[in-house]
């Protein structure tokens, strides 16, 4: 994957998940009182309503809940082959982050393990997803 | 309980402009020439529309996706309005606009209003090929596109592409199968005049095709044009003095879900289009073996799949063998689908098309797609909020 991204505005909710890679974690946010994960970030928690919440690192886990190779050159100048996946993130069933998986297209698999990584450009880090051991 | 609000309402005039890759007439010269075919089909004159409201609000966007609005249109057909209603693009999506039409004829506001769509996004790529795309023209990407468009997602292809692959794993199936939504659809639009595609289509041309975002394919995917859609909803008893027999809207449903706004529940493989199926049955006695045909959102062909199993057509799965070969959902099968061509043939009218059809259908107006004896009609729209109805004959 070639090509600059375009950037996210960081907003006060979601600045947390753009930038956490500053210092190597993804940050999710979490209700400290029920416990719930939840991406995107609300401003108050789904579950318990509770405005108690807080983005927590989380361990950078999971695995391709399912994936698409793009084959479109829908930009010029971006290399249109990418895989765009939903990853689960191991901390929560359903607990999902749309992103691109960094592996060859014919190996991404739906179930496959992957581990955040990060790719910085200005002032955000993209949290990205490699294949990783399966835990 | 009182009479549901919908059961007050009924459609007695539709009316459409022709298609357009791109069309010579600008977009307010296709909305005036489908309300007038409206107005006119219903036979009722200008003077007799009460109510106007259109989905989306006017847009300068780039894209196309509403260059005409209620204010505009309004002023350009001469209409005195009593009620002037919005419908925006959030709730229950496109069919949010017939939902406000049937409040204000069911609680009198007005009597006959005009319900029109009108897209011209075949002009907008004219101008610029990324004009539709969720990218924008920010600096920076906000909002629901936020989670998307920085992995380079910049089509709803791509985000409609998890549907199709999770669907596949889940239930052993494949393209073999998703080919015939979309071979489907070009059988049917063969039979449509102003269909934008009715040159035959076979599953190995499908299967040859080239990908966009597996596996979603070229043909997976619908097309941008210009052209208007427009219906004429009216009071019970004004529809009396109408030109056609007319059509009863026998029951509504909506829900809205999360996917706007990167909210994903579930494993990939349902809609929340569900709660909506639901409220539709639980408004009527009728039942999804009581249909004639159905006219499914078609933005992407595995829309068709996910919407159907959502309105309880077929049991999660069973979709992709319903479709598998073409006969069952033809024109003569069980359940003919899509039967104009959907929007994968027929052209992105954004929703209004299927209810267009879905009428045409039930005034037996299909010439060489014509159901036979079709008097009840399922129809359902949009890929983010979800609107249904169920139609029938009067």
């Amino acid at each position: 994957m070639s090509g600059a991204r375009k950037l996210p505005l960081l907003e006060p909710l979601t600045e947390a998940f753009w930038t956490g890679g500053a210092q190597g974690e993804l940050r999710v946010q979490h209700c400290d009182d029920c416990g719930h994960w939840q991406h995107p970030p609300l401003v108050r928690c789904p579950k318990c309503h509770s405005a108690n919440l807080e983005a927590r690192a989380v361990s950078g886990r999971g695995a391709v809940k399912t994936w698409t190779v793009n084959a479109q050159p829908w930009q010029r100048g971006v290399d249109p082959t990418f895989i765009f996946a939903a990853i689960e993130l191991a901390e929560q069933t359903e607990l999902y982050v749309l992103s691109n998986v960094l592996c060859a297209p014919e190996e991404v698999q739906s179930g496959m393990a992957v581990q955040v990584t990060f790719e910085q450009q200005d002032d955000v880090w993209f949290p990205l997803f490699a294949p990783a051991d399966p835990a | 309980m009182s009479e549901l609000p919908e059961k007050l309402c009924r459609i007695t005039g539709i009316g459409q402009s022709e298609v357009g890759r791109p069309s010579a007439k600008s977009p307010i010269e296709l909305t005036l020439d489908a309300a007038h075919k409206a107005i006119a089909d219903a036979g009722l004159r200008v003077e007799d529309i009460d109510g106007i409201v259109n989905y989306p609000p006017k847009t300068d966007l780039g894209g196309g996706i509403s260059p005409v609005g209620v204010n505009e249109a309004m002023f350009a057909l001469g209409i005195d309005a009593r009620w002037i209603g919005v419908a925006n693009h959030e709730g229950p999506g496109h069919m949010g606009a017939i939902f406000a039409a049937i409040m204000a004829v069911a609680t009198g506001l007005c009597r006959h209003v005009l319900v029109f769509r009108t897209v011209a996004q075949a002009q907008a790529r004219l101008q610029s090929r990324e004009a539709t795309l969720l990218s924008g023209t920010a600096a920076r990407v906000s909002g629901n596109n936020a989670w998307t468009v920085p992995f380079h997602a910049v089509s709803p292809t791509n985000h409609w592409a998890l549907f199709a692959r999770a669907y596949f794993d889940k239930y052993g199936v494949g393209e073999e199968q998703l080919g015939w939504v979309a071979v489907n659809a070009r059988a049917n639009a063969a039979h449509n005049p102003n269909a934008i595609y009715r040159d035959p289509l076979t599953i190995d041309d499908y299967l040859s095709s080239r990908m966009i975002s597996s596996p979603l394919r070229l043909y997976d995917c619908d097309t941008h044009i210009d052209g208007s859609t427009a219906l004429v909803i009216s009071h019970r008893d004004a529809a009396m003095d109408c030109a056609n027999p007319p059509i009863h809207i026998e029951a509504m449903g909506m829900s809205l879900g999360g996917l706007g706004q990167g909210i994903h529940v579930g494993d990939f493989t349902t809609l929340p289009a569900t709660k909506a199926g639901e409220m539709l049955w639980q408004r009527t006695d009728l039942r999804p073996k009581d249909l004639s045909c159905a006219q499914i959102y078609d933005g992407f062909s595995i829309h068709v799949w996910l919407w159907g199993e959502a309105l309880g057509l077929w049991q999660p799965g069973e979709a992709a063998h319903f479709f598998e070969g073409g006969t069952r959902t033809g024109i003569g099968g069980e359940l003919p689908v899509n039967t104009g061509g959907g929007q994968l043939s027929g052209g992105r009218f954004h929703g209004y098309g299927h209810t267009y059809e879905a009428c045409l259908q039930l005034w037996g107006r299909g010439g060489g797609r014509q159901v036979r004896d079709a008097k009840v009609s399922a129809v359902c729209n949009g890929g983010y909020g979800y609107g249904a109805l169920l139609l029938r004959t009067d």
